[in-house]
């Protein structure tokens, strides 16, 4: 099985500063043809040559998944990460060619449900865009409720007002309005699904507000990308390929074993689909679970790392590619 | 047009064949002299020229009397066709695939003309000319997914993805090896195959379902299924078992060459773009134990295979009452040479 989905060149066709924060990237095919359609939720990973470094960082999928003529996506620069959102706002320029991935949907909407309430948080408003455009277009009730800092950064909330109207609730720190979550998930017809994406700390609030308020589990959906976080540099051996990697403090074991030559798997490079699970052979240290997949147990025995987020910080690490 | 239709029946006088060409293009899934269950998932990619593996939907000589019988099946019980309200968008992203692979790889059968969201397609096999809406039901003279797969070859099944698992929410099921849409539907993955004997047990749908869940778009995949059917019959349906079940019963010696027919299923697997659901098609494949054995390496290994089988399968499968029958039939068809590996006849 190759590593990740399918790709192919894609031509930059506008980059849009919606804000001094975020920007918007369209990409159409090079050889001009439709991209394929897509569910809402998805998303693409794109590939960046940032001077020798391979970078590939997933982008939630915003324009309207009936859209074939190209891929939007929307980036937030991130002064202190590992350069891969300064690279997409400061090199990506438009008519450059970029190799991205198919879509793929880790973040689905679940079509039994007789209403689906949508909560926003900052960034995490982009795989909505494409929800929201599906969803109208299969008449399926929604409510959408986006918090983001203040008007300025969350632009995209008056567009959506326009297009949605009194379906998108807005609520902006600066100006002190915000979401009542428990009055908001206790109001909820039965059969309603709700869909949270946004910062970690937002996901958490939602989710313990919706259980304490009997919500079943099986109709709560987040998503969070991790972004690969930095790190101390630390080494690792490859048992089956016979290599020893460095991994440098920006980049993620997945990169580094990349950049080692080793194919291994990855879908999300975020720490969420599980592809890349990979077993632990040795381990004389502490590995750093950053990832949603495994569960606490597998975390605690050091078994199994998922080398899309996690780290290490010890003597040897050894693992089974 | 490149392929001279059968006019054949599936039922009553069974005058069902396959030509010389046809028998040497059956999908023979034995790579090896005994089978066992595995999770034998490999990509479904383009294969040899001339095999069923050439195009994305194997269109054959049996094409237009496979849809006649379809067709009568269904008058008889429409719930071998039930979509659940929300996979119809699933129904969609079939009738998509299935349209633009058959234009794409039979251009001159099947023609399929878009106008924005005005298709026009032509299948001239069957002889339909329809204009419609791509995503207004309303356009067409039956659902999407009860539409094209009135046109496909092979069941289908359509299952809806979510709670990490795999749900089986719609399906067009007319040659079924003894399973029942109507009494699976809604089911998740372990659920449907609780019938299946020794697989659980040894973590293959456990392995399966992890990898179909992340089954992406634009990489399906594919793997072998088979059985035994007495009779050319494509619908070994539970609900008319009482029809063919018997027929086990009058196979004789003499009639096993001309009646006992190997059964190959063809499943593939694709995630479908727009529902996020994952279609699986079952194509079937009917071959007789006489025109099997006219390729001395599927003679052979056909005889060894049912040899070593174990029990369970053979129970499971239906034939363990006539297995000593059948492998008394084909053990004049070996004669101890080793065979190749792999399933090419040499
Ligand atoms: C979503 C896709 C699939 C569907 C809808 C499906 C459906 C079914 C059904 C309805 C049966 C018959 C069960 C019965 O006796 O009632 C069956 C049998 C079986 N399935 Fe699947 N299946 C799927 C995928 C797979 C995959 C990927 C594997 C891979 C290992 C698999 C392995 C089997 C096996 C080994 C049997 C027993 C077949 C025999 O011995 O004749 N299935 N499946
Ligand atoms: S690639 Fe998805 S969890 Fe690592």
């Amino acid at each position: 099985m190759s590593a990740g989905a399918t790709r192919f060149p894609a031509i930059v066709a506008e980059v849009t500063e919606i804000n001094n924060l975020i920007k918007t990237f369209r990409f159409v095919r090079e050889d001009g043809a439709e991209v394929p359609p897509f569910s809402g939720g998805s998303h693409i990973v794109v590939e960046m040559d940032d001077d020798g470094t391979r970078r590939l960082n997933p982008y939630s999928l915003m324009s309207d998944p009936a859209d074939t003529g190209g891929y939007s996506i929307s980036v937030r620069r991130e002064d202190g990460g590992r350069g891969g959102s300064r690279f997409m706002h400061t090199r990506v320029k438009p008519g450059m060619t970029m190799t991205i991935s198919y879509p793929v949907n880790l973040f689905p909407i679940d079509g039994r449900a007789k209403k689906h309430l949508l909560l926003a948080g900052g960034i995490g408003i982009t795989p909505f865009m494409a929800h929201m455009a599906q969803l109208s277009e299969r008449n399926q009730i929604f409510e959408l409720h986006y918090g983001a800092a203040s008007r300025a950064v969350g632009q995209f909330g008056d567009r959506l007002r326009k297009h949605y109207g009194d379906r998108i609730h807005l609520y902006y720190d600066d100006e002190g309005t915000m979401m009542d979550l428990p009055s908001l998930l206790r109001g909820q017809p039965a059969g309603t699904h709700l869909y949270v994406c946004g910062p970690k700390g937002m996901i958490n609030a939602v989710m313990k507000i919706a259980r304490e308020a009997g919500w079943p589990r099986g109709a709560l959906h987040s998503e969070e990308f991790l972004a690969p976080p930095v790190g101390l540099p630390f080494e690792v051996e490859l048992a089956n390929s016979g290599k020893t990697v460095q991994v440098g403090a920006a980049q993620s074991l997945l990169e580094a074993i990349e950049a080692a030559g080793v194919n291994a798997p990855y879908l999300c490079r975020g720490g969420a689909c599980g592809q890349c699970e990979c077993e632990v052979a040795a381990v004389d240290g502490e590995i750093e679970h950053n990832d949603h997949w495994l569960t606490p147990e597998e975390k605690a025995s050091n078994s199994k790392i998922m080398p899309c987020v996690s780290r290490f910080k010890g003597q040897r690490l050894v693992l089974n590619l | 047009m490149g392929i001279q239709f059968n006019d054949e029946t599936f039922h009553k006088d069974y005058t069902y064949r396959n030509s010389p060409a046809g028998i040497k293009r059956f999908p023979f899934p034995f790579p090896e002299d005994d089978y066992m269950y595995s999770v034998n998932i490999e990509p479904h990619v383009p294969g040899r020229e001339g095999s069923v593996f050439e195009h994305t939907f194997d269109v054959d000589e049996h094409y237009v009397s496979e849809m006649r019988d379809r067709a009568r099946v269904l008058a008889d019980d429409p719930l071998r066709c039930q979509s659940l309200p929300h996979m119809t968008l699933a129904g969609w992203d079939l009738l998509e695939l299935i349209m633009e692979s058959k234009a794409r790889d039979y251009p001159d059968m099947f023609q399929l003309t878009k106008n924005g969201d005005r298709w026009h397609w032509v299948n001239k096999p069957l002889g339909i000319d329809d204009t419609f809406t791509f995503l207004d039901e309303t356009t067409l003279p039956y659902g999407p997914m009860e539409y094209i797969t009135r046109q496909a070859q092979g069941d289908f099944t359509l299952q809806d993805q979510r709670d990490d698992n795999l749900w089986i929410e719609a399906g067009m099921v007319t040659s079924q090896a003894d399973w029942s849409l109507d009494f699976d539907i809604g089911m998740s993955f372990h659920e449907w195959h609780a019938p299946v004997p020794l697989a659980g047990g040894m973590g293959i749908f456990d392995r399966a379902l992890k990898f179909l869940l992340k089954l992406q778009y634009g990489a399906p995949v594919r793997r072998f299924n088979w059985t035994m059917t007495v009779d050319p019959l494509l619908d070994t349906s539970p609900e008319n078992y009482h029809k063919w079940g018997p027929s086990k019963a009058t196979l004789t010696p003499d009639t096993v060459g001309r009646r006992q027919h190997l059964r190959v299923e063809l499943q593939t697997l694709y995630r479908l773009p727009r529902s996020n659901a994952i279609v699986f098609p079952i194509r079937c494949y009917l071959i007789s134990f006489q025109d099997l054995v006219t390729v001395p390496k599927w003679g052979r290994r056909l005889h060894r295979v049912l040899q070593t089988l174990p029990e369970e399968l053979a129970e499971y499968k239906g034939f363990a009452r006539n297995r000593q029958m059948l492998t008394d039939w084909l053990a004049q068809y070996d004669d101890g040479s080793p065979t190749s590996p792999g399933w090419w006849a040499d």
